[in-house]
C-alpha cells in the first residue's frame, strides 16, 4: 500500500491505474487511498459533457482532448456507459471513439460502467475524479450516459457543464421544458451539417435570453465533432467559463458544496447498507416482511415500525 | 457491491474481422462483465488501455495470422512494467500446433471457432478465483 501510493505520488500512471481499479471496485483499500489523497484537490477544471445517446459526446471529447493535449494540458477522462439492468454487464464502448488520444502522452482514458446509478453517472465518478486530481491532471472531463430529460449529477460534479444536441430533436417547446435543457453553461449544437442546426440553435438562444439566470448567459456553439469545425470556439468559450468562476468565488463555492455532497453520499451508504444489513438477518424485522410480502401489514406501518426498532438499537 | 469482472476486448493490429469479437463482447456483457471494447489496437496501446481501465482480463481477437508475434508482445510488455495480474487470453483462427507455444510466452488460454461463450466466462472466473485466493 505504502509502495503503491509512493509511486502514485511520483506520476507513475500504472499506479494511478492500480489505485483507480481499488476505487471502482470500493474496496476498502480503496478508500483508505480516497482518505490519504483528500489534501492535494480541487485544482484541475472538471468539465461534464453531456448529452443524448448518439449526439457525438465521445466524439467531441476526443477532439476536445486532442486539442487541449496540444496546447500543452494534461487530461483525465472519465466516460460512463449503461449497465444492463437484466444482467449487472455492460459494455463500455466510448473508448473505441476516442483511438486517436492512445498515442497522446498525458491522457487517462476510465470507463465506467453506471451499475444502478441513474442520475447519468457512475457511484465511483466523484472518487475517480479526486485521484485524476490528485494526481496532477489539469483538466477532468467526464463523459455521461446518454442521457434524456432528468440526468443531473454531473451538475454535481463539474465545474462547467456542456450540454450536446443535435439537430431535429424536436421544436422550441422542448427548450423551455424544465430539465436538462436548464443546467448547461455551454450548449453545443453537434452535426451542424444536418438540416435543422440553425433552428436548433435559434430555439436554444431564445430560451436563454428568457431564462432568469443572471451570473452567467451560456453560449450556443455550432459543431461537427468529426471534421473538428467549432472546437476550438468550444475550447475558448470553457477558458471564458473557467474564468468567470473563479472571477465570482463560485469556484470555491462549487468545492465547498461538492465536498459536503460527497459526506452526505457517504453516510447515506453507510446508514443504508447497515440497516439493510439489519433488517435482512435480523429475526425480529422478518415477521413483519413477511406480513408485507402477504399484505396484512401495509408498506407505510411497516417501515414506520422497522425504522423505529433500527433507531432504538 | 460484487466485484464485477472487467476485461478489454481488442481486434488485435490491423486484423479486420471484427465480428466475432463484437458478439462475443455483447455476450461476456450478458454474462454480467464490464466489456471494454478497443477495436483495432496494437499491443503497446493494448497494455496502456488495460491498465488505465483497470482490467482483470485482455482478450485477444485474431484471425489475420499476426497470433505469434503481437499475441506474446502484449504479455511481454505487462511485464515489463511488473504487472502480473492482467490475464491474457486469445481466440479466433490459430492454429492448434501454435498454442503450446503461445501458453508457453505467457497468454493464459487460446479459444478456438465453436468455443461455447460459457467455457470463456468459466475459465475466466475459475482463473480469477484462484488469483484471489492466493
Amino acid at each position: 500500500m505504502d509502495k503503491l501510493m509512493e509511486t502514485f505520488e511520483k506520476n507513475d500512471p500504472v499506479a494511478l491505474g492500480r489505485v483507480l481499479k481499488e476505487v471502482e471496485s470500493q474496496s476498502e483499500k480503496g478508500y483508505e487511498i480516497l482518505k490519504r489523497t483528500n489534501k492535494e484537490k480541487g485544482k484541475a477544471h472538471v468539465i461534464g459533457i453531456t448529452g443524448p445517446p448518439g449526439a457525438g459526446k465521445s466524439t467531441l471529447t476526443s477532439k476536445l482532448c486532442k486539442q487541449l493535449v496540444n496546447k500543452g494540458f494534461t487530461i483525465g477522462i472519465i466516460c460512463v456507459d449503461p449497465t444492463s439492468p437484466f444482467t449487472g454487464g455492460a459494455l463500455l464502448g466510448d473508448r473505441i471513439r476516442m483511438q486517436e488520444l492512445a498515442k497522446l502522452p498525458n491522457v487517462f482514458i476510465k470507463s465506467l460502467a453506471t451499475r444502478g446509478s441513474l442520475g447519468g453517472m457512475a457511484h465511483s465518478t466523484a472518487d475517480i475524479v479526486q485521484l485524476m486530481d490528485s494526481f496532477g491532471k489539469d483538466i477532468i472531463i467526464i463523459e455521461t450516459v446518454g442521457v434524456g430529460q432528468v440526468e443531473f449529477d454531473v451538475l454535481e460534479i463539474s465545474d462547467s457543464v456542456v450540454l450536446i444536441g443535435v439537430p431535429g430533436l424536436g421544436d422550441a417547446i422542448q427548450t423551455v421544458k424544465a430539465g436538462i435543457m436548464e443546467i448547461a453553461d455551454i450548449y453545443v449544437v453537434n452535426q451542424a451539417d444536418r438540416p435543422g442546426a440553425d433552428e436548433s440553435v435559434k430555439d436554444l438562444k431564445l430560451m436563454i435570453k428568457e431564462s432568469e439566470r443572471k451570473d452567467w448567459k451560456p453560449s450556443v456553439l455550432k459543431t461537427i465533432a468529426t471534421e473538428q469545425e467549432g472546437i476550438s470556439e468550444l475550447i475558448d468559450e470553457l477558458e471564458r467559463h473557467k474564468t468567470h468562476l473563479i472571477t465570482t468565488k463560485a469556484w470555491e463555492k462549487k468545492r465547498k458544496e461538492r465536498n459536503y455532497n460527497r459526506f452526505v453520499g457517504r453516510l447515506d451508504e453507510i446508514v443504508h447498507e447497515s440497516v439493510e444489513g439489519q433488517f435482512k438477518t435480523n429475526p425480529k424485522t422478518q415477521s413483519i416482511i413477511e406480513q408485507v410480502k402477504e399484505g396484512t401489514m401495509n408498506p407505510f406501518s411497516a417501515a414506520n415500525k422497522i425504522a423505529e426498532y433500527i433507531i432504538k438499537s | 457491491m460484487d466485484k464485477k469482472i472487467k476485461i478489454v476486448t481488442v481486434k488485435l493490429g490491423l486484423d479486420i474481422h471484427w465480428r466475432g469479437i463484437v458478439v462475443l463482447s455483447r455476450m461476456l456483457r450478458d454474462a454480467g462483465m464490464e466489456v471494454v471494447y478497443l477495436g483495432n489496437q496494437f499491443p503497446e496501446q493494448i497494455v496502456e488501455a488495460a491498465i488505465q481501465e483497470g482490467a482483470d482480463v485482455i482478450g485477444l481477437s485474431t484471425l489475420g495470422g499476426n497470433h505469434m508475434s503481437l499475441g506474446p508482445k502484449v504479455v511481454e510488455l505487462l511485464r515489463e512494467k511488473g504487472i502480473d495480474d492482467i490475464m491474457v487470453i486469445m481466440g479466433g483462427v490459430i492454429p492448434e500446433e501454435d498454442v503450446p507455444a503461445l501458453k508457453e510466452k505467457g497468454i493464459a488460454e487460446v479459444f478456438g471457432p465453436e468455443t461455447k461463450v460459457d467455457s470463456i466466462v468459466s475459465f475466466v472466473e475459475s482463473e480469477l478465483e484462484k488469483e484471489n485466493v492466493k
